[in-house]
């Protein structure tokens, strides 16, 4: 088979169970670098599924079809060495590490996943630059991860996580839910960044991130697979109309 | 990985033993003859002979504990211990006139550097004695006196007499009366009035033969309104054969003194840790014990504040890690004597590939004793289904007027956590590192910088390979 040129995910007639009930049924997605696509559903449709399972959480068992990244099969690949070949997961819930300093946890973090990670002094320069762009107080980093943190904080917090570590393919899990308008805005200006050269993928429930972070592509997602892609104005009309009439047409 | 790194990786980084070069060592068994030739060998007053007679015959007399772990306490073999090992004739104050086996073996634990950065004064033991001893200038000419315990007694005979056993009865526990009839070595610290002492004081505990008991006694009075932080260490190689290591330490602090006294103990899996540690807090005084153990065969060891004076208060922070063939049964003992008197406890423990950790804690508040505050939290971690935590906290609250608190958990990492770590690029044994390292973050903030590296490195050394 032909490998596009900067194909970053390709996910083929995938069919994943959790605990031997099917979750995603027969889903098919290519993103190329430089690519936004959206994917739209209501809950329980398997978005979330999707996103974890191209990371390689060990709960979901794909019962056939398979993932690719960049070409190369990733059934054989932990979920470390994902994280090292350049993807990265933004969790709509991410786990509290009580004890754990964020500093410590970023720099750790991004030296086992870039190539050519920063040190000393660079690190801490790109460090504190981000944490600007994102509105954070440097008071941050001596927090434990996530630990107490509020919605908003731990959303923004992946979004330094997600600057820092230059994936080459970004899953946004959420990312939106819990964030005020102001901060939304300013998750949308991260996202945007690393988007501009990596491909990116976007779970989302509401149009409103859309209209700060523009896809390129709209897949609307109901029982496991999807049902429609389309352009942006696929987001607006699913906002304005609901599922419903995608199920019919299914 | 670097080679650092890759030294370190055996099961016990301290495992090495250098030769054994001893100028008098006693044959194996422990009988009156023997604590009075110790007695006799140093010189002693006739006091300090009786005392040791004393506690010997008590000793003999008292049964075993029957509580902790008694299946493990059963198997010491007292009558193959060797109880007094002299390496160093002499107690050197330069690291240049140290035996060279013995200097080498402090080099490769890092200590004449540690001198170097960041102490106020050093004493290392090699088995019985100690062999180097220093003190900083500016802490002498303040009237700090840092010796060693057997120089302490000859220096200032009068001190040790009024204040030795007092806190420490030889007739408080069996090991307690093992240790006041044959102790040597250990520290004698004493802070005068006033005297803050801003670097921490280190003693340094290393056993380097098999078989051997490593009875230390330590004395630490700290005067009214003194400070100081002392720091104790202690390893031993990797034998097949078990060793004993049963200290002696007490603690004075006068009216308004800060005595904390913060231990690594990181001994090798064969040696028996049985310690008796307690304190006097006077009026306004504060006792910190901060108290870590990560090695030892079995470790039975409850640091113990007597709250004496009113407004007195004790902190006792200790985490235990449990790992294959190894028991921590540790935890705190807090006497709330007077009133309006304060307690923490914290104590945090590890459990992995089979290891049991234990809490064993008590509170007590004497009726007479009013407005007493005291909070324990006690937290466990089990990394695996053959590991074990127990807790055993025993309350005994005199009077209604007390604010106690007490909160226990048990927990295991989530799954949850491993995935998120992971997916920011640590591998599993790299994420268990971080969690347990953080697990452990309130013990490890209160270490001096140095030791709170190197107990994160041993922790994230303890996770690797062991994960399937």
């Amino acid at each position: 088979m032909r490998i596009v040129a900067d194909e970053i995910l390709r996910v083929e007639n995938l069919h994943v169970s959790v605990e031997g009930t099917p979750i995603i049924k027969g889903l098919s997605l290519t993103i190329h670098r430089g690519e936004i696509h959206a994917i739209m559903g209501r809950n329980g449709a398997g978005k979330s599924t999707l996103a974890n399972v191209v990371m390689g959480h060990p709960a979901y068992e794909i019962t056939s079809g398979n993932i690719f990244f960049k070409g190369e099969p990733l059934e054989d690949l932990e979920v470390f060495q994902r994280a090292r070949a350049g993807m990265f997961l933004s969790f709509q819930y991410p786990a509290a590490i009580p004890g754990v300093q964020v500093g410590t946890f970023l720099k750790k973090s991004v030296a086992s996943v870039r190539d050519d990670p920063p040190k000393g002094r660079a690190f801490r320069k790109e460090l504190t630059a981000a944490m600007e762009k994102l509105s954070m107080d440097k008071s941050f980093l001596s927090r434990y991860v996530n630990d107490g943190f509020s919605g908003g904080e731990k959303k923004r917090l992946e979004i330094l996580q997600m600057l820092l570590l230059q994936p080459h393919l970004a899953l946004l899990d959420e990312t939106d839910s819990g964030l005020d308008i102001d901060a939304l805005r300013i998750v949308a200006q991260g996202i945007n960044e690393v988007a501009a050269d990596s491909a990116c993928l976007i779970i989302t429930h509401y149009q409103r991130l859309l209209d700060l972070v523009k896809p390129h592509y709209v897949h609307a997602m109901i029982d496991g697979t999807i049902v429609r892609t389309g352009g942006p104005e696929l987001a607006l009309e699913l906002e304005d109309r609901g599922y419903d009439w995608l199920e019919v047409t299914a | 990985m670097s080679d650092e790194t890759q030294e370190i990786i055996g099961d016990y980084k301290y495992g090495f033993h250098d030769p054994e070069n001893s100028t008098i060592r006693f044959d194996k068994g422990l009988s009156e003859q023997v604590v009075r030739d110790i007695s006799e060998l140093k010189n002693e007053p006739q006091w300090m002979t009786d005392i040791r007679v004393k506690a010997y015959r008590h000793f003999v007399e008292r049964v075993m504990p029957e509580w902790g772990n008694c299946s493990l306490l059963n198997m010491i073999d007292f009558e193959n211990v060797t109880y007094f090992l002299r390496s160093s004739n002499k107690t050197e104050k330069s690291w240049d006139d140290v035996p060279d086996d013995i200097k080498n073996t402090f080099n490769r634990l890092g200590i004449p550097e540690a001198e170097q950065k960041w102490l106020g004064g050093v004493t290392a033991q090699y088995e019985s004695e100690a062999v180097y001893h220093s003190i900083r200038e500016d802490l002498e000419e303040q009237g700090v006196i840092f010796l060693d315990m057997d120089t302490g007694l000859k220096q200032y005979p009068e001190i040790v007499k009024k204040y030795f056993g007092t806190v420490i009865p030889h007739s408080d526990n069996k090991f307690s009366a093992l240790n006041t009839a044959v102790w040597s070595g250990g520290s004698f610290l004493y802070i005068p009035k006033g005297v803050h002492v801003e670097m921490p004081v280190q003693a340094y505990f290393r056993i380097n033969a098999k078989n051997m008991g490593q009875f230390e006694r330590t004395l630490i009075i700290a005067d009214e309104g003194s400070s100081v932080h002392y720091v104790e260490g202690c390893t031993a190689p990797s034998y097949s054969t078990d060793s004993l290591h049963s200290a002696v330490v007490e603690l004075i602090a006068m009216d308004g003194a800060k005595i904390r006294y913060s231990t690594v103990q990181n001994w090798s899996s064969n040696v028996y840790n049985l310690v008796t540690k307690r304190a006097v807090a006077h009026r306004n005084a504060t006792v910190e014990w901060v108290d870590g153990n990560i090695g030892s065969k079995l470790t039975m060891k409850y640091p113990s504040v007597l709250l004496k004076g009113e407004g007195a208060h004790a902190e006792v922070i200790s985490v235990a890690y449990a790992g294959k063939g190894q028991h921590q049964d540790t935890g705190a003992k807090v006497h709330h004597l007077a009133s309006n008197t304060t307690s923490n406890i914290l104590s945090k423990s590890i459990s992995k590939d089979g290891g049991r950790s234990s809490y064993r804690g008590l509170l007590q508040v004497s009726p007479k004793s009013i407005g007493c505050r005291s909070k324990v939290v006690c937290d466990a971690l089990i990394l695996d289904e053959d590991s074990r935590s127990d807790t055993y906290p025993t309350m005994e609250i005199g009077n209604s007027t007390s604010d106690l608190e007490h909160e226990a958990s048990v927990s295991k990492v989530s799954s949850d956590q491993l995935f998120y770590l992971m997916s920011r690029g640590f591998s599993e044994e790299e994420a268990m590192g971080l969690i347990v390292n953080g697990f452990f973050e309130p013990f490890t903030r209160e270490l001096p910088m140095e030791y709170a590296v190197e107990l994160n490195k041993l922790l994230e050394l303890e996770m690797e390979g062991s994960i399937g």
